[in-house]
C-alpha cells in the first residue's frame, strides 16, 4: 500500500471549488509522509476536468468514467471508488467535506472496515505518523486523532481549512478507470436539482449586514436587531435556526445551505460561529461579533468583538449610530 | 410503518466545556444533557409519519445510564417503546463501532425506515446513519428536509449546497439522516409523560450484543482551539462599547 488518493468532486462538468482544497491537503500530507499523491475524478465525460487536475503537482489522475456516474448516487459512487481503491491500495483517501461526500464517504469507508474522519481542519506530522485535527462541539474544542489499524485511512477536509490558491503546478498522466457498474445496483433515483421560489432579498449586494442568531431567544425579540440593521441602513440576515423556526424567511439565511455574502461589515449577533455559518460570511471585509460567551468560535473570525449581553449592547448601539448619523 | 429513530444524548447547548483528567474528553459531572437537536427533528418526523400512515416508532439509543432521561422524553413525546444500549465507556468506540452496535440492537426488528439525526452536536461526525445503512445493506439518503411515502417507496427532499434541493426516490426499507428544521417540534403533554412510564424500555449491554469491530480512529487529545486571529475586543459597559464600535465603523471602516 502506498500513496495518498484525493477524490475530487465535480457536478455536470463543473468543479466543486473545495476539490482543490482537498488536493492541497493531499499534497501537504504527501510531503509530510513522502508518499505520491494521486487524484481521482468520478463522473461521466470528465476527461477535460481530469486533464486540468493533471496540471497540478500530483503523480497521477484517475478519471473514473462511467455513464452511471453522470448523476450522483451513493450506490454508484461507492461501488466505483471501492473498485479503484482496491486496485491501487492507497494508505490514505482524502475528500473535500461537501454535502455529497457526507452522503457516501462513510459508506465507502465502511466497505473497508474503517471509520471516516470527517471535517478535518489540520494535518500535522508527529513522530513519523500524521495527526489529524478536527473540531468537536461545533468548533468549541479541537481534537487530535491518530489513525491506527491497517487502513486505508479515510478523511474529509473542512471548507476553507487548506489553501487552494498556492497549488504547485505539475504534469501528471491521466488514466481512465472504468468501474464495473450495473444500473440494478443503484437503488436511489435522484431527480433534477431545484431552487425554492425566487429570492426577494439579495443579501450579496448589501454593504452592511446585521445577522442574528439563536442568542436572540425569541421571535418577539428580532425587532431589537432589526432596529440596528435599519439604523445602519443594512440588511437583516440570520443563522439557520432562526430561519428553521420561521422567525425570519429562509432567504435571509447565511451559510453553507443559505447565501454566501461578503459585505463591508458583517455583524454577527448571538451567533456561535459553527463552520456551516462561517463559510457563508468569512469573506466579509470587517466582522463584528457580539456574544456573551468569550469562547464562542465566532470570535476566531471577528475583527472586533464585544463580549456581553446583546439585549444591553444592541439597543445602546442603535442609540450611538443614530447619534453619529446626527 | 415501523420506524426506528436513533437518538443521542448530548450536553445542552451553551454548556461551559472543560477538558477532563484523561485529556481526551470533557468533564461531564456538572453538565446537563438533552436530546441531540437533529435527533429531536428525526423523532418528530417519525411521529408525523406514524400519525399519517399508522405503525410504530421505536427509539434507539446508545449511551450511559443518564441517557435514560432523554429516552423517557422521547417516549413522552409519543415513541411507542425504546431500546437502550447501556454503555458508560462510549469514548472507546468509533463511528463504525457505534453504528455496528446500533445495528445489532435492532436485529430482527425489520423496520420500514430508520431515521437518524444528520449530525451529533458533540462529536459531529455526521455519518452514523450512513454507516448503519451500509452495515444493514439498506439504501439511504442524508440532509433530508421532507419525507413522503408512496406505496413501497419514499420520496425525500434532500438539501444541497447554496440553497438548492433535490428530490430522491428510495425503495423501502431505507435509512434517512434528518436535517434540523424539517418541521416544528412538539412538546410532551402531561398525559404523554404519564404514559411514558408504562412504555417498554429494553436495556441491552455491549456484552450481550457482541463486541463491535476494533476502533481505528479515536480521540487522542482534546483541547481548546488556539486563537490565531487577533480580534480586537472592545471593553466597557454597554454604552461605552457601543460608542467605541461606532467610532470604528465611522472613522476606520467608514460605513457610517
Ligand atoms: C449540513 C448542515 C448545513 C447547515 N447550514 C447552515 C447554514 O447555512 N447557516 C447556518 O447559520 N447554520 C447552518 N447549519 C447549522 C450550524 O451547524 C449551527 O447549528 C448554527 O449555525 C447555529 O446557529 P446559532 O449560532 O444562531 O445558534 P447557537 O449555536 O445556539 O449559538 C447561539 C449563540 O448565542 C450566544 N448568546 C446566547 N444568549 C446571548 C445573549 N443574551 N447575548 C449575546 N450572545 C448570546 C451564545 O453564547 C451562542 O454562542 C448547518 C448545519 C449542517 C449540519
Ligand atoms: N450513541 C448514539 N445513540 C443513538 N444514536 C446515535 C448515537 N450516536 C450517533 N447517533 C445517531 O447518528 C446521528 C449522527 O451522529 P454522528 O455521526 O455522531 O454525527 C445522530 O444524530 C444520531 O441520530
Amino acid at each position: 500500500m502506498s500513496g495518498i488518493l484525493v477524490v475530487m468532486e465535480q457536478q455536470g462538468g463543473q468543479w466543486h471549488r473545495m476539490s482543490w482544497e482537498a488536493l492541497a491537503a493531499g499534497i501537504e500530507l504527501g510531503k509530510q509522509s513522502g508518499q505520491p499523491v494521486l487524484a481521482a475524478v468520478p463522473g461521466s465525460e470528465i476527461a477535460a476536468l481530469a486533464n486540468e487536475a493533471a496540471t497540478k503537482a500530483v503523480a497521477k489522475v484517475h478519471a473514473v468514467e462511467h455513464p452511471l456516474l453522470k448523476d450522483y448516487t451513493p450506490d454508484g459512487f461507492t461501488a466505483a471508488l471501492e473498485q479503484l481503491i482496491r486496485q491501487h491500495a492507497p494508505t490514505v483517501v482524502l475528500f473535500p467535506h461537501t454535502y455529497q461526500v457526507r452522503d457516501y464517504a462513510p459508506k465507502l469507508a465502511t466497505r473497508f472496515g474503517q471509520s471516516l474522519l470527517s471535517d478535518v481542519i489540520h494535518i500535522r506530522a508527529d513522530g513519523g505518523t500524521p495527526v489529524f485535527v478536527r473540531q468537536l462541539f461545533q468548533g468549541k474544542l479541537n481534537a487530535d486523532f491518530r489513525p491506527s489499524g491497517n487502513g486505508p485511512f479515510f478523511a474529509s477536509v473542512q471548507a476553507g481549512a487548506f489553501r487552494a490558491d498556492s497549488l504547485e503546478a505539475g504534469s501528471a498522466q491521466v488514466e481512465t478507470f472504468t468501474p464495473q457498474l450495473d444500473a440494478a445496483q443503484i437503488r436511489t433515483k435522484p431527480q433534477a436539482p431545484f431552487r425554492e421560489a425566487a429570492r426577494a432579498v439579495d443579501l450579496t449586494a448589501a454593504e452592511i449586514i446585521v445577522s442574528v442568531g439563536r442568542g436572540i431567544k425569541d421571535k418577539e425579540n428580532i425587532h431589537i436587531v432589526e432596529a440596528l440593521a435599519k439604523a445602519l441602513n443594512g440588511e437583516l440576515a440570520a443563522s439557520r435556526p432562526i430561519c428553521d423556526n420561521g422567525w425570519l424567511p429562509m432567504e435571509r439565511q447565511v451559510g453553507s445551505s443559505g447565501q454566501t455574502v461578503s459585505p463591508k461589515v458583517y455583524m454577527a449577533i448571538g451567533i456561535s460561529g459553527a463552520i456551516q455559518h462561517l463559510v457563508g460570511m468569512k469573506g466579509s471585509k470587517i466582522i463584528v461579533a457580539i456574544n456573551k460567551d468569550a469562547n464562542a468560535p465566532i470570535f476566531e473570525v471577528a475583527d472586533y468583538g464585544i463580549v456581553g449581553d446583546l439585549f444591553e449592547i444592541v439597543p445602546a448601539l442603535v442609540e450611538e449610530v443614530k447619534k453619529a448619523k446626527g | 410503518m415501523k420506524i426506528i429513530v436513533a437518538i443521542k444524548q448530548v450536553p445542552v447547548r451553551d454548556s461551559q466545556l472543560r477538558i477532563d483528567a484523561s485529556g481526551r474528553w470533557i468533564q461531564e459531572e456538572d453538565l446537563s444533557f438533552e436530546i441531540n437537536e437533529p435527533d429531536a427533528y428525526a423523532l418528530e418526523e417519525a411521529l408525523q409519519l406514524k400519525e399519517k400512515h399508522g405503525g410504530e416508532v421505536v427509539a434507539l439509543c446508545l449511551g450511559p445510564a443518564r441517557a435514560t432521561q432523554t429516552i423517557r422524553e422521547a417516549l413522552a413525546k409519543g415513541a411507542d417503546r425504546a431500546i437502550h444500549i447501556e454503555e458508560e465507556n462510549t469514548g472507546a468506540l468509533d463511528t463504525f463501532g457505534v453504528a455496528s452496535l446500533l445495528s445489532s440492537a435492532i436485529q430482527g426488528e425489520k423496520p420500514d425506515l430508520i431515521l437518524t439525526g444528520l449530525q451529533s452536536d458533540d462529536l459531529g461526525y455526521g455519518q452514523t446513519g450512513v454507516v448503519m445503512a451500509e452495515i444493514l445493506g439498506l439504501p439511504h439518503s442524508t440532509i433530508i428536509m421532507q419525507v413522503e411515502k408512496e406505496n413501497e417507496s419514499i420520496r425525500v427532499k434532500r438539501e444541497l449546497e447554496n440553497g438548492w434541493f433535490q428530490h430522491i426516490d428510495i425503495p423501502l426499507p431505507a435509512v434517512l439522516a434528518i436535517q434540523s428544521g424539517i418541521s416544528k417540534l412538539r412538546y410532551a403533554t402531561l398525559m404523554g409523560i404519564k404514559k411514558a412510564k408504562l412504555k417498554e424500555m429494553k436495556k441491552v449491554t455491549v456484552g450481550e450484543l457482541g463486541a463491535p469491530p476494533p476502533a481505528t480512529v479515536l480521540i487522542e487529545r482534546a483541547y481548546a482551539p488556539q486563537k490565531s486571529k487577533r480580534t480586537q475586543i472592545l471593553e466597557g459597559d454597554a454604552k461605552a462599547v457601543a460608542a467605541k464600535l461606532v467610532e470604528k465603523l465611522k472613522f476606520e471602516v467608514r460605513v457610517i
